[in-house]
């Protein structure tokens, strides 16, 4: 999907009179008239064709188990440029280290994805989906269980050999 | 059968009731689809959709704002004059809706009591009943702005105005065209010779229907003439201080006028009701219902029928909203005239072609009688032939000089100036 430029072709000096405008210009519209171009989304019944690389909401993977995939090795929350992650760590009886909160303030999040491409082991994801309206401020904090229960598709990374994701 | 005999005591009084209540509906349902046209025509233009929500294809949604409209509070500004406030929408509107009582809209319908006339009232003096009454809007729109105490509303009132005394003269210069040949100001007499010449008047009178759809553009102050709204400069012109209500009866007088206007140019220029072919010929001469002449002049009888009026009636309806559709077209066509360019195109272009072309009517018809050439087809000819030229002439003068200049095109001229001039271009140009 790129941008193409239009060049719009300038009339000629003394070549174009009011008259003759008015009435290309009335062509015009009627041609757009009666084949108007579809561009318009009709949203809540027409799904929006996110890009593979769409950064939205935000997503946790899970073992099969069900725990998070998250080992609290603290890289996110230092890599974020917004400041958004909080994260304390735990160690359970294997030595295994895990998330005990971890949080994502998707107000102060830019969706910058930096979070996804730091994780070392793709546990936290940025997601294609927009859809995360709320009544509340506080309900846009979101806690572990929440980001665990996200189960929109998730963000391809960059792949230098595939620029454009296609 | 015995001779059609017009409708006439109580069954009179009752069709005229019928008539009068159904033309008022059908106006303003036609008044409150055209803002549901206007949005829907406007967004195709635009590639957009329009709106669609309220009701299938949004069809709905003239109730829905009507709805709104009467629900929402209804401002008044504290040092307005109340009573000229209040009066503006009423004069405005009430205009816009009677002068359709004039207009002709199909075939006589015979009934079993007599024919009905398909028009309100048929009055002697039609156009220019239309042009007194439709005259009387613009009180609306002055006042409204006066009363306002705003200098925006003030000056789209003092617009309106000008605009309205400009351009009402082009506009009776055009219909003077029409009733020299027609030889009447009624209506229905407009139609009859529409139908005997075998030509509708925007043929042998192309450069009066040019001159009279511009002025009626002026008149109903649609773009590319909405000097008195102008949304850009005066806020919102003469209702910039109206809510609710109030402020809704502004557009549906525009509306109605539109109706209006556009049913007087299907009247004027395109034949009414009429349809080609002489099956659908109907008037009223000394009594009868006749549908022409012989060739030795007595008299063909007409044969009315409930099917040739609701024929007719469409073919009526279809002009008018061909003209409305054009209506909508140029206004998302073309940009606002600055208030010197509409003066000069009132005063300096179409009042002076007017007037010629009402002398160049006058002539030829004179010609033409005189040489005893009888009202029909050849008559017809002549005329279109001689407009037809005129109104090359005109569009060649119009044509003439007046240049666009886009910011590029003058960009490079002026390079080309000074190519010539043997001076070099500068850094910057």
């Amino acid at each position: 999907m790129t941008i193409s430029v239009k060049m719009m072709r300038r009339p000629e000096p003394e070549k174009n009179s009011y008259l003759r405008a008015t009435l290309s210009g009335m062509a015009l519209t009627f041609r757009h008239l009666v084949n108007p171009a579809k561009v318009t989304l009709q949203y809540p019944e027409e799904e929006a064709d996110l890009h593979a690389r769409w950064r939205g909401t935000h997503r946790m993977e899970v073992h099969a188990d069900g725990r998070p995939k998250c080992v609290a090795c603290g890289l996110c929350p230092t890599v974020c440029p917004a400041n958004c992650i909080r994260l304390v760590g735990g160690e359970d009886d294997q030595g295994n280290r895990y998330p005990v909160v971890y949080e994502i303030d998707e107000f102060r999040c830019i969706f910058c994805g930096m979070c996804q491409e730091v994780c070392p082991v793709e546990a936290i994801h940025v997601g294609r989906h927009f859809e995360n309206a709320e009544y509340t401020r506080d309900r846009f904090v979101y806690d572990l269980d929440r980001l665990m229960e996200q189960d929109h598709p998730t963000t391809l990374l960059w792949d230098p050999s595939d620029p454009r994701s296609e | 059968m015995d001779a059609l005999q017009p409708v006439s005591g109580i069954a009179g009084f009752i069709a005229s009731v019928a008539k009068v209540v159904l033309v008022f509906a059908g106006v303003m349902l036609t008044v409150a689809y055209m803002t549901l046209a206007e949005r829907r025509v406007s967004a195709w233009i635009q590639d957009r959709i329009g709106p669609n929500r309220v009701g299938p294809f949004g069809l709905l949604q003239p109730i829905a704002d009507g709805l709104k409209n009467l629900l929402k509070e209804e401002t008044l500004p504290a040092k307005s004059s109340k009573l000229f406030f209040l009066m503006g929408p009423m004069i405005a509107l009430m205009p816009a809706l009677v002068t359709f009582a004039v207009i002709p809209f199909a075939a006589p319908l015979p009934t079993h009591w007599g024919v009905v006339d398909m028009v309100v009232a048929d009055v002697p003096i039609g156009i220019l009943y239309i042009l007194a009454i439709t005259s009387l809007g613009v009180y609306g729109l002055v006042l409204g702005g006066w009363a306002s105490n705003n200098k925006y509303a003030l000056l789209g009132g003092m617009r309106a105005s000008a605009q309205m005394v400009s351009y009402e003269v082009a506009l009776g210069l055009s219909v003077v065209a029409v009733l020299i040949l027609a030889g009447n100001v009624t209506l229905t007499q407009v139609v009859w010779q529409q139908q005997q010449l075998h030509f509708w008047f925007a043929f042998p009178l192309s450069l009066a229907f040019i001159l009279f759809l511009a002025s009626a553009y002026a008149e109903t102050n649609r773009l590319p003439f909405d000097m008195p709204e102008a949304e850009s400069e005066l806020v919102a012109g003469y209702h910039t201080e109206y809510s609710g209500m109030k402020y809704a009866m502004f557009p549906m007088a525009e509306y109605a006028n539109m109706v209006t206007s556009s049913a007087l140019m299907a009247t004027l220029f395109l034949g009414g009701w009429d349809l080609p072919g002489s099956w659908d010929n109907m008037f009223w001469y000394h009594g009868q219902l006749i549908s022409g002449f012989a060739a030795n002049g007595s008299v063909i009888l007409a044969h009315p029928a409930l099917w040739k009026t609701l024929l007719t009636f469409v073919a009526f309806a279809i002009k008018t909203a061909f003209f409305l559709v054009v209506y909508i077209w140029v206004r998302w066509t073309l940009p606002r005239f600055r208030y010197d360019q509409v003066m000069a195109l009132g005063w300096k272009v179409l009042l002076p072609t007017g007037l010629g072309y009402v002398m160049l009517i006058a002539g030829a018809t004179l010609v033409l009688d005189q040489l005893g050439l009888p009202w029909g087809f050849t008559y017809g000819l002549i005329l279109t032939v001689l407009s037809g030229l005129a109104t090359a002439g005109f569009l060649v003068f119009l044509d003439r000089g007046h240049t666009i200049f886009g910011a590029a095109a003058a960009r490079d001229q002026k390079t080309i100036v000074r190519h010539r001039a043997g001076v070099p271009a500068q850094a910057g140009d």
